[in-house]
């Protein structure tokens, strides 16, 4: 929508807006130079810089078991939850019976649920049943339930445009149901597929709650060590952590953000 | 799918093919709808045995009193206790406020995303993705470094006269609600902005061609036709401060204490789960009914106009 007003007019509010995003961005990029500092003291601007606090975060124990955790969780996460995605997004899409929109409603619920209730849900079920408290397993099933609506919600958007009807005509030629869909539907959403992937695999790496809830000593995640030293006793190997954690979760998701844009440019000349 | 049972009345086939083709599409249709089902029973069977089980179990739980007997003196114990009353009251007004200072920064920002050209837009919306994408954590843990005692705002409001010494900024009230806006500004920009978005531009140059100034334009015809997105945000950030848990925890230094923090307490707190239990229930019905109300409320001021 392009507008009427002058953009002199309008110039508090450019700088209101720049403002905003200045708080917004500017001071989660602080642990990036106290990262590099070589005092014990967390300030801003550093004293004096080395990478102490990286070969810090690289030789203790605590820190590395604990990412070793993360992305092994992070990584059975997404298999579990892009294949179970993927599947049901699949079958609801262009969907009629009945069922069909409840199902939809409760594999998006998740999301609505405060994590802390699913947390301390799934801790007294697992304490109850036994065998899932401090395994890879509980975390991967916990971890799971909060990372499938991202994944039903970005396929149900990458399936919105597929016309059904083209893997219809794939079967009529001769094609079986899984070969259709392997080799007409999947090319035309696997970016959606991908970005459910890094979302899947983000949510799980980023998740505290649960983490906190089910698995503690050596099955602690990155999040809950980071989370427990944060809040008992700070330290600046923090600030390494956090910048790694930063790179980890903001830059991937923004390549992908930037080649989705691009191809759906090109895809719009192409049509227009 | 098309519906494929809808077909055209018997022509050249005589009645019994015609009997036995639309069974034969009938029995298509009903495989059809079997094999859907059947793939998303795993991703059923992960939120049933992981959300909806474990939250009946914890309905289960509350209702539990010490004795092992049926009782709700887990629920009376809010009602009696004052902790409870001051922290249920807290933790409404901190939801409360962070979401009113959502709105103030957040609403100017999905404008201008709203009316930019696509390139610039596009830039700006990487400016509000960015953050939403970072760890939550590493957020906290930033505005930890910023606001404390001789972190940089401190100094600079120092050196620049505005205080004598520093201030607490963090570990109290202040630093929670700061850094919870930082969370939560995302999340109400971005459906204000898809509402916004959906906004016909020729309405507000109609309204300046019939002599409306810009502002009155704004007022009358812009901010009720985005109020269903700004609804929206708002209770979808109000709920999620309900049960927040990491920045308080951590900016709020141990002295704030809301919902979260106090169920994940109770677990070490008491011999029995049931009051954590029973938290958990109260803080599921707040969510469910903001939601409840927020879903009304935006389809009445959709139909409303």
């Amino acid at each position: 929508m392009e507008s009427y007003v002058s953009h002199r007019d309008r110039l508090w509010l450019y700088i209101f807006v720049g403002l905003v995003i200045f708080y917004l961005v500017v001071p989660m990029l602080i642990v990036i130079p106290v990262s590099f500092s070589s005092t014990t003291a967390m300030t801003f601007p550093p004293r004096g810089w080395s990478l102490r606090w990286y070969e810090a975060f690289f030789g203790e124990q605590k820190w590395i078991g604990s990412l070793w955790v993360s992305l092994r969780v992070a990584t059975l996460t997404m298999v579990v939850t892009t294949l179970a995605g993927v599947a049901a997004s699949y079958a609801l899409h262009q969907s009629s019976f009945r069922l069909s929109e409840t199902i939809r409603a409760t594999l998006i619920s998740p999301l609505a649920v405060p994590s802390i209730l699913i947390g301390v849900g799934i801790f007294f079920v697992y304490a109850r049943i036994g065998g899932l408290l401090n395994t890879t397993a509980g975390l991967v099933l916990g971890h799971s339930v909060v990372a499938l609506p991202f994944v039903m919600l970005t396929m149900s958007a990458g399936f919105s445009s597929f016309d059904m009807s083209q893997e219809m005509v794939a079967r009529s030629l001769g094609a079986n149901r899984f070969k259709a869909f392997l080799t007409v539907t999947l090319p035309q959403v696997k970016l959606s597929v991908a970005t459910s992937m890094l979302l899947s695999f983000l949510v799980s790496f980023d998740e505290l709650i649960i983490s906190l809830m089910v698995a503690s000593g050596p099955m602690s995640t990155l999040s809950r060590v980071t989370f427990a030293t944060l809040r008992d006793d700070v330290d600046p190997t923090l600030a390494a952590v956090s910048t790694l954690m930063l790179i980890f979760t903001s830059v991937p998701p923004l390549l992908l953000h930037l080649y989705a844009s691009r191809v759906r440019a090109r895809s719009g000349r192409n049509a227009g | 799918m098309a519906d494929v049972t809808s077909f055209p009345a018997p022509g050249p086939i005589g009645q019994a093919e015609f009997e036995a083709n639309r069974r034969a599409l009938e029995r298509d249709r009903r495989a059809e709808t079997r094999m859907r089902i059947n793939l998303t029973l795993p991703a059923l069977l992960v939120v049933f045995v992981l959300m909806v089980c474990p939250i009946l179990w914890l309905l289960s739980l509350s209702v539990v009193g010490g004795d092992g007997g049926l009782s709700l003196e887990n629920y009376a114990l809010f009602f009696s206790e004052q902790v409870y009353v001051e922290m249920f009251l807290k933790t409404f007004m901190i939801a409360f406020v962070v979401t009113i200072i959502c709105v103030l920064l957040g609403y100017p920002v999905a404008y201008l995303l709203a009316i930019l050209p696509p390139s610039w837009s596009g830039v700006l919306m990487l400016a509000v993705l960015v953050p939403f994408w970072t760890s939550g954590l590493v957020r906290t843990f930033s505005w930890l470094i910023i606001l404390q005692r001789n972190g940089i705002v401190n100094k600079s409001l120092v050196w620049l006269g505005v205080i004598d010494k520093p201030i607490p900024l963090v570990h109290n009230m202040t630093g929670t609600v700061i850094g919870m806006v930082h969370i939560m500004v995302p999340f109400l920009i971005l459906p204000l902005y898809a509402s916004m978005k959906a906004i016909d531009g020729n309405l507000m140059r109609a309204g300046a061609n019939l002599g409306s100034s810009p502002t009155h334009a704004f007022f009358r015809i812009f901010l009720p036709l985005s109020m269903p997105g700004l609804v929206a945000g708002m209770i979808m950030v109000f709920v999620m401060c309900l049960g927040f848990y990491i920045t308080p925890a951590i900016l709020g230094g141990g002295k704030i204490k809301m919902i979260a923090q106090r169920i994940e307490e109770s677990i070490s707190l008491y011999p029995t789960w049931g009051p954590a239990a029973a938290l958990a229930v109260l803080l599921l019905l707040m969510t469910a009914v903001c939601l409840f109300i927020s879903l009304k409320l935006v389809r009445w001021l959709a139909a409303g106009r």
